[in-house]
């Protein structure tokens, strides 16, 4: 497999829009549907896969010559574990009310899709720099997921942002539910998929013209 | 010792055309005794709690009424404080002479076992010696409670939101739902055993909980290549069914929580074995309400942009919404 060939800033875009992890790709739903109830949530969980993310990468892909094909995989769910036992226990010993507040989610990073499948597309096969932004991308897109799905929620919700009311009243109750999180992230993923089609359509026309 | 004859005239009578009837009420009443009626002494037969405050003890025979008088008789205490007795407010005997009630002035929680203690019980001026009787609540209930709890209160997918990824993978299909259920409840019985055995036995005694992140899952990942392997060798046909699902239950986070929940809430081996079997059987009970619904959305007309997983996730959603109609039902 080649090396990639996008450039650094490519790579960070392309996780944040092009290969979303929560509305592209549709990995890693269950915070997304669970704990994005206000945006202190998203940022939170965001950071600690930003971190598991990042470093796992970096990790691979500096010891990917020294990893034999067939246990691979094991490899990569080792790492992942290590790193996400080190940000669980400082997140424990630092933020213990938000950690108390993300509960079991935080350990459960382990188990994300969207980390593993990097490690396995991206960083065995590209050198630190690039695995690097790859990691950056997914982290933060992951991040962007959580924080737009946590406004929207808490504004209808609790008529609050980060905290702070806004409205002043609590417009829909309903969206602080955690079944209210399906929907949200199904009404996200339809709009992803029109303003997709959109572009497709205006760019057709564009040629044709 | 003979029971009296009473013991037997108030059971119905076994019907002579259904020869196993009498033969499972038997192992039922069996079992319901084995698993912890608490009777300790031979002339108590069950010992339990009814309401927040009573305490009904049943005799094997009709003990004299001017015993059960004598308040002096009987004491109740929590068995981890046996300094602090419950005070008794009043004690009533059956008519028959048979039950007994204790009732204590306030209430008592059931989750604590209680000891309680009747001292020279007398039956018909014989002297049956003293008891000392453990009441705590029915075991096997406690249990069913786990088990449907995992199983429908708490739905690990529709109400704890965990495991999506490989839900709506693989719940297009019933019988690919069926496959996956079927597979994930037997990987995770398997698994979350072996940790809970891992836990108990070796990173608590060693103090080294930090580690339950990495070693649950690799454990869950060996138990995913060992079932493989084992399947593979010992079951073809078997293999060929369900082998596809095998590699997918490792990107299920629900594998992973059940043993980091088990290690919290320091559940026991039959208790585990339940909270196991019941994620197990939601997973498979969600997974097949999910796919009989996709298959009918199939041929229905749905607007172009929520085609697939959009529409998928607005099921889910009002699937959710019904199973909060569980929250907060208690059992037992």
């Amino acid at each position: 497999m080649p090396a990639t060939t996008k450039t650094n800033k490519q790579l960070f875009v392309n996780g944040l829009l092009n290969e979303n992890p929560i509305f592209r790709l549709a990995l890693s739903m269950c915070p997304a549907v669970g704990i994005s109830t206000t945006v202190m949530n998203g940022i939170l969980l965001g950071v600690a896969v930003l971190f598991v993310q990042v470093f796992s990468s970096c990790t691979i892909s500096l010891i990917k010559h020294h990893i034999h094909p067939r246990i691979r995989i094991p490899t990569y769910t080792l790492t992942i574990a290590t790193w996400v036992t080190v940000i669980d226990l400082v997140l424990a010993a630092y933020v213990p009310a938000a950690y108390e507040a993300m509960g079991i989610f935080v350990r459960l990073i382990v188990a994300f899709a969207i980390i593993t499948m990097r490690l396995e597309v991206f960083a065995c096969k590209n050198d630190l720099v690039p695995s690097f932004w790859d990691g950056m991308g997914m982290g933060f897109g992951f991040m962007f997921g959580m924080v737009v799905l946590g406004a929207i929620r808490e504004i209808l919700g609790m008529g609050a942002l980060l905290g702070y009311d806004i409205l002043g009243f609590r417009p829909m109750l309903f969206f602080v539910l955690p079944a209210a999180g399906f929907f949200m992230i199904g009404f996200m993923m339809a709009i992803f998929n029109y303003v997709e089609t959109l572009y497709n359509r205006g760019r057709k026309e564009r040629k044709a013209i | 010792m003979t029971p009296p004859l009473s013991h037997r005239t108030d059971r119905p009578a076994p019907a002579t055309r259904h020869p196993r009837q009498p033969r499972i009420a038997l192992l039922l009443l069996c079992l319901l005794l084995l698993c912890g009626c608490g009777a300790d002494h031979r002339f108590v037969q069950k010992a339990e709690f009814r309401d927040s405050r009573e305490i009904v003890i049943t005799f094997a025979g009709p003990v004299d009424p001017a015993w059960a008088e004598n308040r002096d008789h009987f004491s109740v205490y929590e068995k981890p404080d046996p300094d602090i007795p419950a005070q008794i407010d009043r004690v009533e005997l059956g008519p028959d002479g048979r039950v007994l009630t204790l009732r204590t002035s306030e209430p008592i929680s059931r989750d604590i076992p209680h000891k309680v203690v009747l001292e020279e019980i007398r039956s018909g001026g014989v002297s049956q010696g003293t008891a000392h009787l453990t009441v705590k609540k029915l075991y096997v209930g406690h249990l069913f409670s786990i088990l449907i709890g995992a199983m429908i209160i708490q739905n690990f997918v529709f109400s704890k939101y965990l495991g999506l990824c490989v839900f709506f993978g693989t719940s297009r299909k019933k019988s690919t739902a069926v496959g996956m259920g079927v597979t994930f409840t037997i990987v995770i019985i398997a698994a979350s055993m072996m940790s809970w055995f891992l836990h108990q036995f070796v990173l608590k005694p060693f103090r080294l909980d930090y580690l339950q992140i990495v070693v649950f899952i690799g454990l869950v990942s060996l138990t995913v290549q060992g079932v493989d392997t084992i399947l593979r060798k010992v079951n073809p046909a078997l293999f060929k069914a369900f082998g596809v699902y095998l590699v997918l239950v490792i990107a299920n986070c629900i594998v992973i929580a059940v043993p980091l929940m088990l290690a919290d809430n320091e559940y026991t081996l039959l208790e585990s074995l339940m909270l196991a079997a019941g994620a197990g059987l939601g997973f498979l009970i969600a997974l097949f309400l999910m796919s009989s619904v996709r298959e009918r959305i199939e041929f229905a007309d749905i607007p172009e942009s929520f085609r697939g997983l959009p529409i998928a996730f607005v099921v889910a959603g009002l699937f959710a919404l019904a199973f909060m109609g569980f929250s907060g039902m208690t059992i037992y």
